[in-house]
């Protein structure tokens, strides 16, 4: 069975934003997101269940992104694929999603797993647009996941409790932090990363159209950075027996009561 | 302006944050609902009296189960034909999956994780926090349809008990939106929201002196409807368990409240929990950094003000 | 009750950090060479050993597929890396000569100007800098940048970086070095083995190099085994560091001297700060305090804090905002505090682990440099056909490279300065400057020798005076934890040794010498003892609790602070 993971990569250390350009300072150090670890064990778990398949990585982002991915070929994945072009940079998630999309397409894997979110946009939301332009049924959320007889079948936590959901393969995959907890690369896994094939394509070598990436392609904007309204009025009163009844009068002031 | 609101529901009842996204989008202009599922011609009635002045309703077995992918072809289908031009959800974990997959299909816009919207100079602008709610940024949208997707509880319904004019609507379903199957739906039991989802927290800290203490905090979590959540130091003491602990190494919470009792503040716990709507503090010592940033701070023995506190929360409650 | 904290030693044993392979030989990984520690010593033993490789390509066939592995236990190569810093860009010109790299490492520009100056509470008195501090012609760089630099070229020769990985154990076998075992990962806070638990490897390696930087852990298990040690025991200082943005571009390099250190002997208070520009909008600041005080009260990281309340500073960072903390401690003990021997049969010794600073000049990253690039030449030249490094002796030639060096003449030559000035920041002829103009109220200090913990401890009330933390110019430890990018995960296991129950008085020195809050004095057990509570994962392995009186050990490879422009 192929697996493809998509991996991204963050930006390592205090995060800030880059006044000038509005977006998040991306030009320290990048790491393997944190959740997509949690991807790629589970993609090797299936894996090692099989006895044979194959996992591969496939990531948007800068060129300095391979360093990120080669965590995740350590920790035991085969091969990695990484678009990486000026011309998509910007990308939100239209052209974000349209861009994966079609390197997934690309490679038609049975199952396309994703992690939870991305540690730096607390976005959650990138796989349900990439099911739809692959045209795959998606489950999301997966606390837990297991493939019996050509389709895949997981427990979805929601707000409520969990849903047992069941989906043919080939789909798309979206597995919560809770589902495992990623293995450490072993010494042997990181010294043999840099030797797995690792494959840049440009946006040209990928067939799409540059008008739907990057800036160009997004349909949102970042319009100004501010700092969060002041917190208002803040009192500090001292407790003297009274305290409890005038924190039960400020609650129903701001209505929480 | 004119705003389509997903009207999610479970079990027969409208959620909270939809109809808090529904009373915002009225605000604003008009607001049309659509209220999607099978067996729900009934709760669509019910959408007017939360501030909708049309209501869609699909109501199709292919929508019996709480899944995106047919949703998505439901609200695509509206907003083609009804050529609407912004779409609103309210997070959930549904809801973003839709909002996300509509993106696709419509080649439009999504933001989300807003705490507000305006309208401006025709157009849209959305409040979304970033960076542990240390920033705000000015999000907006190139052209129409414009998706957005609020935070969890960041407005409140408004129930105007008015009307809404309600349209049938029928929807060919795509193959693949079909393809996922509900097997089994299993509630939790009620052991109280996760510190993740509560909109109440009452969290204790290292001023607890011991575990014994936490009674008095559980009590007044469930007396307010909260959740209880702890610090570094509780949860390195072995007082509380991991999964609770809120802060740089922990979780990261945004609740309409959040009592700290016995927390001093340092920034590795504030960065868990500094995007809080309203922050009360109770704390022995004047100079602990939390009273630099809550709203209503007391100086004071939280073993003596939290279980008054209780009592007169659940007399309020009661009466 | 006057405590040292030399008698109360730590339960460790340096024995612990020493062992034969024992991973079932096919399980060891083979490499030529393994250096411990991707900062600048190792990095250069790298870079060169490549160089050197790509000339001789039998050797470099004969070695396998990993010639050189470099292990660092940051997260990153430059995550545990801090210094000021005005380096002499001669070693890395060497390293690279004739290389397009030689003029091409990343920094600040070079010093164009520089002041020294003796502060008072509210005066600073500008004196000459001494001839051993001029800085014309070095350039300021930031070390954890200058690492990942280095880190690069040092893959481009050839080298396999593994980061995220601590080398626990120098593997010794029939009296020579082997290699190295790397640490475990995944172990719960008692020890145990969580779901994702990773057993660390033997790393059987021809040369050995240990490049761990100050306190070096191999290192010292290595010298005792060996029986290396130099004359006098290794002493260090503990430097805390921010790095600001600034509104004003600094135009030139400052150090200090003086408040808010103490004169007066008994305080033995030695130290001062630099203030370096980083280009046109940020500043590099740090305080440095030998670890041989006494004043149990004295907390260096409050003492940097103080400092920049005074009016010199102030006006520096005025309209600037804190973007980076980070604490380090300097092997202060010079020429005699050398190793005797840097080599042993498999060994080679580099940098900072060695003790290579020059007190004097605050140098010690081109010493580093040249060291590992000798270091990499004895490699080499010991693999050739017909030697084999693990006979006693084949290594020796690093040892007789390094005595030829600069590094050797330099130590030498302020070796004479530090001890008739004792240990500090501005010895030699920056005091004997400063005795002139203050009127001899810089005292002479007679020779010190003691480990710092064997210095006996008093209490002077010195806590009162330090400034309460304002969140904008001063700030807590908590906070600035926050800044060194130390996000280690809770449930490690305890990586600090030290005695327990204590005295009280040892406890609060503890409490307040360590920068990251780690120590907090604890539950009284009777007689005046303690218990002394732990939060090692505040840690930034700064190694101040080495010095006086406790023992850090690796902690889990991946923790500790992520250092970017320290």
């Amino acid at each position: 069975m192929k697996i493809a993971v998509c991996v991204k990569q963050v930006p390592e250390g205090t995060k800030r934003i880059d006044p000038a350009t509005r977006r998040l300072d991306r030009s320290g150090e990048g790491a393997l997101n944190g959740y997509d670890a949690n991807a790629v064990e589970a993609a090797l778990r299936i894996r090692e269940g099989d006895g044979d398949g194959e996992v591969v990585l496939v990531s948007v982002g800068p060129a300095s992104a391979l360093e990120a991915i080669r965590k995740a070929l350590a920790m035991g994945a085969d091969r990695a694929v990484l678009v990486s072009d000026d011309g998509a940079v910007g990308s939100d998630l239209v052209a974000t999603s349209y861009v994966l999309a079609a390197a997934l397409e690309r490679e038609g894997a049975d199952l396309v797993l994703f992690g939870q979110q991305a540690a730096d946009s607390d976005g959650a939301v990138l796989w349900a647009a990439v099911a739809d332009r692959l045209r795959r049924p998606l489950i999301s959320q997966l606390a837990d996941l297991s493939i019996e007889g050509g389709s895949v079948r997981g427990k979805r936590q929601t707000e409520f409790g969990y849903d047992v959901i069941e989906a043919p393969l080939p789909a798309v995959v979206a597995v919560s932090d809770a589902i495992n907890e990623p293995r450490y690369p072993s010494l042997k896994g990181i010294m043999g990363a840099k030797k797995k094939p690792q494959e840049t394509l440009t946006l040209a070598e990928l067939g799409v159209d540059p008008g739907r990436a990057g800036e160009h392609g997004s349909r949102t904007a970042v319009l100004a950075l501010g700092a969060p309204p002041a917190r208002g009025e803040s009192r500090t009163i001292e407790d003297d027996g009274g305290a409890a009844a005038e924190i039960v009068a400020y609650l129903q002031e701001k209505r929480l009561l | 302006m004119t705003g389509l609101v997903f009207l999610e529901h479970h079990g027969g009842e409208f959620l909270k944050g939809s109809l808090g996204v529904l009373a915002k989008a009225a605000s604003l202009g008009e607001a049309h609902a659509a209220v999607l599922g099978s067996g729900v011609a009934g709760l669509a009635d019910q959408a007017g009296r939360y501030g909708a002045a049309k209501v869609y309703v699909v109501d199709d077995p292919a929508l019996e189960a709480p899944l995106p992918q047919p949703r998505v072809d439901a609200l695509a289908q509206i907003v083609r034909e009804q050529a609407i031009e912004n779409v609103f959800f309210a997070q959930s974990v549904l809801a973003s999956d839709v909002a996300a997959g509509l993106a696709a299909r419509l080649e439009a816009g999504l933001n989300w994780q807003l705490t507000d919207l305006a309208v401006e100079d025709g157009g849209l602008v959305g409040k979304q926090p970033a960076l542990g709610d240390s920033v705000i940024v000015d999000v907006g949208w190139t052209q129409t349809p414009r998706l957005a997707l609020f935070r969890s509880g960041a407005f409140d319904p408004v129930e105007t008990g008015g009307q809404a004019a309600v349209e049938q609507v029928g929807v060919s379903f795509e193959d693949f939106s079909l393809a996922a199957r509900m097997l089994e739906q299993l509630q939790e039991e009620a052991t109280g929201p996760s510190i993740e989802e509560a909109e109440i927290i009452v969290a204790g800290g290292r001023g607890l002196g011991g575990p014994e203490s936490f009674t008095v905090l559980e009590e007044l979590a469930a007396a307010l409807g909260g959740a209880v959540a702890t610090t570094r130091a509780v949860v390195d003491a072995g007082w509380y368990p991991y999964s609770t602990q809120v802060g740089q190494t922990g979780k990261t919470v945004s609740p309409k409240l959040y009592v700290a009792c016995g927390i001093s503040g340092a920034i590795q716990h504030k960065v868990g929990m500094q995007g809080s709507a309203v922050i009360v503090a109770i704390n022995k010592d004047p100079n602990a950094p939390i009273f630099e940033f809550c709203d209503l701070g007391v100086v004071g023995d939280l073993h003596s003000v939290v279980p008054k506190l209780t009592e007169l929360v659940k007399t309020h409650r009661a009466g | 009750m006057t405590v040292r904290p030399a008698d109360y030693p730590p339960p460790f044993d340096a024995a612990e950090a020493i062992g034969p392979p024992t991973d079932p030989a096919d399980e060891r990984i083979e490499v030529g060479v393994a250096v411990v520690g991707a900062g600048p010593a190792g990095l250069a033993c790298a870079i060169r050993f490549g160089q050197l490789l790509d000339e001789a390509p039998e050797l470099a066939e004969r070695l396998g597929e990993v010639p050189v592995v470099v292990v660092e236990k940051g997260k990153q190569p430059g995550s545990h890396l801090l210094s000021g810093a005005v380096i002499n860009p001669r070693a890395l010109r060497s390293l690279f000569s004739g290389r397009p790299q030689a003029d091409a490492f990343p920094r600040f520009g070079e010093v164009n100007a520089e002041s020294v100056y003796v502060l008072r509470r509210s005066s600073a008195l500008r004196i000459p800098p001494p001839p051993t501090m001029r800085n014309h012609g070095n350039v300021v760089v930031s070390l954890s940048q200058l690492g990942r630099w280095l880190a690069e070229q040092a893959e481009e020769a050839g080298a396999t970086i593994l980061p995220e990985t601590a080398a626990t154990k120098l593997l010794v076998d029939h009296g020579s070095v082997r290699g190295i075992r790397t640490g475990d990962r995944g172990r719960g806070r008692e020890g145990q083995e969580l779901g994702n638990f990773e057993p660390g490897s033997d790393i059987v390696a021809k040369v050995t190099v240990l490049a761990e930087g100050t306190q070096g852990y191999l290192t010292g298990a290595a010298v005792e085994r060996f029986g290396l040690q130099g004359q006098n025991p290794q002493v260090y200082a503990l430097g805390v560091k921010e790095v600001w943005r600034v509104a004003k571009p600094l135009d030139r390099v400052i150090h200090t001297m003086g408040w808010p250190l103490r004169t007066g002997a008994r305080y033995r208070e030695f130290g001062g700060s630099w203030i370096y520009p980083l280009g046109e909008d940020m500043v590099s600041l740090g305080f440095v305090v030998g670890l041989d005080y006494r004043d149990l009260e004295l907390s260096p990281h409050d003492l940097l804090q103080e400092l920049k309340t005074h009016k010199l500073v102030r006006r520096i960072l005025e309209g600037g905002e804190r973007l980076e903390w980070g604490a380090k401690t300097i092997p202060e003990g010079g020429f005699f505090s050398l190793p005797r021997q840097l080599h042993a049969p498999g060994l080679l010794i580099c940098g900072d682990g060695a003790g290579m600073v020059n007190v004097p000049a605050l140098k010690g990253v081109h010493y580093a440099v040249e060291s590992g690039r000798l270091a990499a030449e004895a490699a080499f030249a010991a693999l050739q056909p017909g030697e084999t490094p693990a006979r006693v002796g084949a290594l020796a030639s690093y040892d007789e490279a390094v005595r030829a060096s600069y590094i050797w003449t330099d130590l030498e030559e302020v070796r004479n300065q530090r001890q008739a000035f004792g240990r500090g920041f501005f010895v030699g002829g920056a005091l004997a400057s400063t005795m002139t103009v203050t009127k001899g109220r810089f005292p002479k200090r007679p020779l010190t020798t003691e480990p710092d913990a064997e210095q006996t401890l008093f209490r002077s009330g010195r806590a009162e005076s330090y400034p309460a933390p304002d969140g904008r110019v001063t700030f807590d430890k908590l906070s600035s934890v926050f800044l060194s990018g130390n996000k280690t995960r809770d449930d490690q296991p305890n990586h600090i040794r030290i005695a327990e129950p204590v005295p009280r008085d040892l406890a609060e020195l503890w409490a307040r010498m360590c920068p990251a809050q780690v120590y907090e004095v604890g539950e009284e057990t009777g007689d005046g003892m303690v218990a002394v509570k732990l939060a090692p994962s505040n840690c930034v392995q700064c190694g101040a609790i080495t010095a006086k009186g406790g023992r850090l050990t690796p902690p889990e490879g991946g923790s500790g602070p992520e250092y970017q422009r320290t």
